[in-house]
């Protein structure tokens, strides 16, 4: 069975169609990127596999291990192994990161039927999380995000999808933002990740990313369709002709 | 188990519109007969066996509240109130006089048990579990001043406090006792003709804590009242006066609750802090009164007179509270920065859900050379309630050197509710140094679904974020109670988003 699979995905935003039947399988352990051009419905793809408010699927569906994920709530989704890494991820002042992560992990592990996770256990493993993936300690004591730089947003990113071990991680524009230091720090955090159980799906306008985490398959996407599927020469191929190309295409 | 977790676990316990503290304890009373004239404050009097000079007081007070009228300057809206439809006192009827805490009416232990207060002398030793890196929470004492309707039902660890020279006890037993300090003290920070509300407390209050703490004395723990209102139709007008002598330091907190009732009920306290020289006091409130129901019915009415008067000089007054009961809260504590280089802080917390109406605030009148001032206000509103913060800050004209630094920020939950900052400041010398700052924002949509991503549910998001907001004022709060005020905020806004 696929990990992932989104079946003929037609999705409106307040009567506009963004969404015209886009199809995509991911299995275990694959990478996949999804490249195309500003307004090709790559983020509305990501929201909508995660469950935001605001989207209405009129048709097609999406199973997740089989299973309807269309029919779960967000946080039901996330106990499930769904993870999103936020293009913009929000601030939350007075909740230290800390904090914030041993909550979400307790709700997942409570949602999944397992035991709760005490602070001293917790707080071993986030120690341990973070120190392998290089991730100062201090971020960990200061409010989610508050006053983070752009790479350290994206790091704890990586930390949280790291510490909830995710069967799928989207990453929603992870390169913007980022100068190429923080880029190659935040790619080799999710290098670190890959795992034959696990599936990553990597959205991206540019292939400088793609250079970093190299994808098993490339998608390019034009006016809310999959338009072409390749291996990752197809994002080379991107790189020197640009999105015109596919755009009739659609 | 981080506090924010445990505190999403109430959550998920309590269902919508669920006030914890609303049984109401069957047990006989003694009541004056209903409404009031003088004849009801002859018998209030007589009842607490109190001086002729007491009473005269009283009257006094009560004949210049017939001259008076109710305040409508503050921003809630509220039908009339009928003086003459309220009990006025209400004591659970005595066996007999009681000589100890084991002669008590069992049903009002039993109440203060389930409502968690501890009457018998025992240390609270449940500690919370310290945040990471923080302090370990010690075996600290409290001593419990209980009032029960209009009466004090017991007040623990007498003789502890009697060593260190303390004195805390009902003020009825204070003006039989300690008559010279009472008479040199009452009403001289809250006089009997302040406001319309504090001149009827004073007419008929009936009791309330009493505390002294001599010169040079670091009172041995914290001292804490608990108010109840049982009884149906009764306000409860309680009268707590505190004086902290001569380099001498104490910490105060109250708790309020009531059951859960149709009718609107009255509160009108008053409470008066003084500090002599180099004296600190710390006061402490965390207000559950019932809010009324999910339509607005019901519910009390808190119009409440707090003051302080930093008296002798580098004295310091602290208030900080939790507001997340009553229908109505008309409420604000102030301070009198009366001695050079006298300070005095402002932190509260003012929740309102479902149709609450909270306006409160505080007020610094700098009158010393060199005083300080700091405020921080956070106002949650949610459901259809109206939050307004209101402060004001004066320095006088002698007032050289005053500081003082205002924040108030105001998160509105939903677009039903209202949240409102009214300022005055007023510097009559050109040395005052007066900062403010307010904002006002929403929680938005973004961070709860990035909340919800990450596997909580909404209402868990909700509460991690109010916490967050909040932060900054519980960390002021004696340790157990910012654990149980963390809980409480939680469970007040229960059902306010959705």
């Amino acid at each position: 069975m696929s990990l992932l699979e989104v079946k003929d995905l037609q999705v409106r935003v307040e009567e506009r169609e963004i969404l015209h039947g886009l199809s995509l399988t991911v299995n275990p352990g694959q990478v996949h990127a999804i490249m195309g051009p500003n307004g090709s419905g790559k983020s509305t793809l990501s929201h909508v596999i995660a469950g935001k408010l605001g989207y209405e699927v009129t048709g097609g569906q999406i199973l997740f291990r089989g299973e309807d994920l269309l029919e779960m709530e967000p946080n039901e989704r996330a106990a499930k192994g769904v993870f999103l890494a936020f293009q913009y991820p929000v601030e939350i002042p007075g909740v230290t990161t800390w904090n914030f992560l041993h909550a979400a992990l307790n709700a997942q592990r409570k949602a999944r039927g397992e035991d709760e996770i005490s602070s001293p256990a917790f707080l071993k493993k986030v120690r341990e999380v973070a120190k392998s993936l290089n991730i100062p300690q201090d971020m960990l004591k200061r409010g989610v995000n508050v006053g983070f730089s752009g790479g350290e947003k994206k790091r704890n990113e990586i930390l949280q999808m790291a510490l909830f071990e995710p069967a799928v991680c989207i990453l929603d524009e992870m390169d913007s933002g980022l100068d190429i230091d923080a880029l190659r720090i935040a790619a080799d955090g999710v290098n670190a990740l890959r795992s034959p159980e696990r599936a990553m799906v990597v959205i991206t306008h540019y292939q400088r990313l793609l250079n970093y985490i190299v994808p098993d398959v490339v998608h390019v996407m034009s006016k809310g369709r999959v338009v072409k599927s390749g291996g990752k020469e197809l994002a080379l191929e991107l790189e020197e002709s640009g999105y015109a190309q596919f755009e009739d295409a659609a | 188990m981080p506090a924010v977790q445990e505190t999403v676990e109430r959550v998920r316990r309590i269902d919508v519109d669920q006030y914890r503290y609303g049984f109401e304890t069957q047990i006989e009373s003694d009541k004056a007969p209903k409404g009031l004239s003088e004849d009801t404050v002859r018998f209030i009097s007589a009842k607490k066996n109190e001086p002729a000079w007491m009473l005269e007081w009283r009257l006094e007070a009560y004949r210049r509240w017939l001259t008076m009228t109710e305040p409508t300057w503050a921003r809630v809206d509220y039908p009339k109130i009928d003086y003459q439809d309220i009990y006025y006192y209400a004591a659970p009827k005595p066996k007999k006089t009681l000589s100890s805490i084991d002669e008590i009416d069992p049903e009002i232990l039993k109440t203060y048990e389930k409502l968690g207060i501890p009457l018998r002398e025992v240390a609270i030793l449940e500690g919370v579990e310290p945040p990471p890196g923080g302090p370990p929470s010690a075996n600290r004492k409290i001593a419990v001043d209980a009032v029960f309707d209009s009466v004090s039902v017991a007040t623990t660890f007498q003789k502890e406090l009697k060593a260190a020279g303390v004195i805390f006890m009902p003020i009825s037993e204070a003006i039989r006792e300690h008559p010279e300090l009472v008479q040199k003290y009452l009403g001289t920070v809250v006089p009997t003709s302040d406001n319309y509300f504090a001149t009827l407390n004073s007419a008929v209050f009936s009791d309330g804590s009493f505390v002294y703490v001599p010169p040079g004395v670091r009172c041995p723990m914290e001292l804490s009242t608990y108010f109840r209102i049982n009884e149906r139709n009764t306000g409860q007008f309680e009268r707590t006066l505190i004086i902290a002598d001569k380099g001498s330091y104490v910490s105060y907190l109250e708790g309020c609750t009531a059951p859960q009732r149709d009718e609107n009920q009255l509160h009108a306290a008053v409470v008066e802090l003084v500090t002599l020289d180099d004296a600190e006091i710390k006061y402490s409130t965390v207000q559950n009164w019932y809010p009324g129901n999910s339509e607005g019915k019901g519910g009390i009415y808190n119009f409440v007179t707090k003051r302080g008067d930093c008296r002798g000089k580098n004295s310091k007054i602290s208030w900080t509270q939790v507001e997340t009961g009553s229908a109505i809260t008309w409420k604000y504590p102030s301070c009198i920065l009366r001695g050079d280089n006298s300070s005095g802080e402002f932190y509260s917390i003012a929740i309102s859900n479902g149709f609450q109406q909270v306006d409160s605030g505080t007020k610094m009148i700098h009158l010393g050379k060199n005083t300080s001032s700091r405020i921080i206000s956070k106002g949650i509103a949610a459901g259809k309630s109206q939050n307004t913060y209101r402060g004001l800050v004066s320095a006088h004209r002698k007032a050289t050197g005053a500081r003082n630094y205002t924040a108030c920020d105001s998160l509105l939950i939903g677009d039903k509710c209202g949240a409102h900052t009214v300022p005055y400041v007023e510097a009559k010398n050109s040395s005052a140094t007066f900062e403010h700052e307010a904002t006002t924002s929403k929680i938005s949509e973004d961070v709860l679904f990035y909340c919800i991503q990450r596997g909580l549910s909404q209402e868990e998001a909700v509460g991690l974020v109010v916490n967050g907001f909040v932060k900054d004022v519980l960390q002021q709060l004696p340790m157990e109670f910012a654990v149980e005020a963390q809980k409480l905020i939680s469970i007040s806004l229960e059902g306010s988003v959705g």
